[in-house]
């Protein structure tokens, strides 16, 4: 079967209806993927005897109406731990590292009966932005695959995008969900920081993290980030602000009508796509004949981020990824004679070169003589950036723009080019600098690719994002639209 | 083009995060992070003078809990992710080099 015409709700309504059992859908995703993956390569692990177990489980069980999530197969990225399924980041230096514990999230989902089918391919350690440093495989887009699916959470975009799988878990420290999200014309949602708990996330940059939902349509995508958000006392730095049901007010009746909506100016500055340009301006159109007003804003540092990022993220993840060390879990190099050869040869041979330019990085920061100049400065640009979101949201609901400069580009074409591959950024990392929740979801194509659209609101305010992003859903068709592949669609 | 680091620079830092590099690696990396770090300089335009940083945006303030042990009864588990075991420990080689004992 394909899921393509299918969202969460009427999935359920099947299962409920025992049309379809757990077991069946289960299966049928994994048909789909062994179909679809030998061109997609989305997966780095499949958990099908464990999944099959646990969904005839839920059979037995019996699914009922309050259960929307029972049932339902999800992919899983792979930084994030699952106990007894490889755990990798994609990279080499934790090659057969099975964790010992869940991480929160997929605690939670497991909590609702949702059923893991494997882990999905990513940049080693989500360090990238086209799923190519990944030290395991490439992932293709699923419009063309001669394309790069995005990243950092690239395989669970092209496994959702693909219809290799109705749901998927990606995280987002400087647009790692929401740019994939738009390069596979699909839904991705960056919740805002602390929405969802970080435990069990391997850390990459602990003040930018967040782990968030990728679907096909944006009420799936609510009705996820409802089950896997709230407090946790593993992390100290997650919210105690209640959860709403995001999903719950997304219906016939959603309206922006009277809302009022930034555009800013940067963001459809010199660089952008022209097509890309072209979509936002129509999406801009769309929510006025909704209803809306749409003004033209100003963040004026909004091009200082990358620069900032670049610093405070490998700053951050030169010193997290100091565990990693040969000792207790993961690669240890052969042929060493003391105890500072395991830890300078494992490193060495267990990390791939982004990554080895990100410890560089981060580790020059904050480096004796260069703190003040390079770390410092970078928060204190941070804090700049967030006062100019402050000042455009204070008397906007949301800001619109589009999520990258440019659709998905070719396999190979910027990877050894590390700077044109961190401007690509320059659009979502000043909202994970903030720590603000931002949605990408499908706004149109171009040469047969699809573009996205970012919307970015205030702090715990996804529900504003939602109904925005579901009211535009509704008036256009770019969601439907779904890629060839080897003409199984 | 070095301007901003040199090769011995990234040596330094190289040894600070536990990495080593060949000398092609050494020539590859030198201009790449001299080019990022060019890039890093242009926060220089941004006036901070009397701006906080922020390192954090998480709304918990410094969150207290008593600290408790706990057994997660877990320690065999725990050694089958280490790459040498034996008699419940993990196996490290010798910390002082032999090759130099002598």
């Amino acid at each position: 079967m394909n899921y393509f015409k299918q969202d969460l709700a009427s999935l359920h309504a099947d299962l409920v209806a025992k049309k379809l059992s757990a077991k069946e859908l289960t299966q049928a995703t994994f048909d789909n993927i062994k179909a679809t993956d030998p061109k997609i390569d989305a997966f780095l692990a499949l958990n099908e005897d464990a999944a099959l177990d646990q969904a005839a489980k839920v059979d037995a069980a019996g699914i009922k109406e309050d259960q929307s999530l029972a049932g339902i197969p999800v992919a899983i990225k792979d930084n994030i731990v699952t106990k007894d399924l490889t755990t990798t980041a994609a990279s080499k230096i934790l090659t057969n590292f099975n964790p010992l514990y869940d991480a929160t999230v997929t605690t939670k989902l497991a909590d609702a009966q949702m059923i893991t089918v494997g882990k999905t391919n990513m940049d080693e350690f989500a360090m990238g932005g086209s799923t190519e440093t990944s030290a395991f495989k490439q992932t293709k887009n699923a419009w063309d695959q001669a394309k790069v699916p995005g990243g950092s959470s690239g395989g669970s975009a092209a496994a959702v995008a693909s219809g290799q799988v109705v749901a998927a878990l990606g995280t987002d420290t400087g647009g790692s969900i929401r740019q994939p999200a738009a390069f596979n014309g699909v839904v991705g949602m960056k919740p805002t920081y602390g929405r969802v708990s970080r435990w069990g996330l391997i850390a990459f940059g602990s003040s930018l993290d967040q782990i968030g939902p990728l679907t096909r349509g944006v009420k799936d995508n609510a009705t996820i980030l409802s089950a896997i958000s709230g407090h946790d006392e593993h992390d100290l730095t997650s919210s105690t602000q209640a959860v709403p049901d995001f999903a719950k007010d997304l219906n016939d009746a959603t309206s922006v009508k009277g809302l009022r909506i930034g555009l800013p100016k940067e963001f459809l500055a010199e660089g952008v796509d022209e097509d890309v340009k072209n979509a936002i301006l129509a999406a801009a159109d769309t929510y006025r004949k909704l209803g809306a007003t749409v003004d033209e804003v100003s963040l004026p540092h909004n091009k200082y981020g990358v620069a900032a990022y670049y610093i405070i993220a490998s700053s951050e993840a030169s010193s997290n990824l100091q565990r990693f060390d040969g000792i207790r879990y993961g690669y240890r190099a052969q042929d060493v004679k003391n105890l500072e050869d395991v830890y300078v040869k494992s490193r060495s041979e267990g990390f791939g070169d982004e990554v080895k330019r990100r410890i560089m990085l981060g580790t020059f920061s904050l480096s004796a003589g260069f703190y003040d100049a390079y770390f410092l400065k970078a928060a204190r640009v941070r804090t700049v950036i967030i006062n100019d979101f402050k000042a455009v949201l204070k008397d906007h609901d949301f800001i619109m723009g589009p999520v990258a400069p440019t659709p998905a580009f070719d396999l190979g074409a910027e990877i050894k080019d590390p700077i044109t591959m961190y401007m690509n950024d320059i659009l979502t990392i000043p909202v994970n600098l903030a720590g603000l929740p931002g949605l990408s979801l499908p706004a149109g194509f171009s040469n047969n690719l699809p573009v996205g659209m970012q919307l970015i609101g205030r702090p715990f305010d996804e529900s504003t994002l939602y109904k925005a992003g579901y009211a535009f859903e509704q008036s256009t068709d770019f969601h439907l639209q779904v890629p060839t592949l080897g003409g199984q669609n | 083009m070095a301007n901003r680091i040199n090769r011995d620079q990234v040596q330094h830092v190289a040894g600070l995060a536990k990495l080593e590099f060949t000398d092609a690696q050494l020539d590859a990396f030198t201009p790449q992070l001299d080019d990022i770090i060019g890039l890093f300089e242009t926060l220089s335009e941004v006036d901070t003078d009397g701006v906080e940083a922020t390192n954090n945006v998480s709304d918990q303030l410094n969150v207290m809990r008593e600290d408790v042990a706990d057994n997660w009864g877990q320690s065999q588990a725990l050694l089958k992710n280490a790459p040498d075991a034996a008699r419940g420990f993990i196996k490290v080689p010798a910390i002082i080099d032999e090759s130099e004992d002598n």
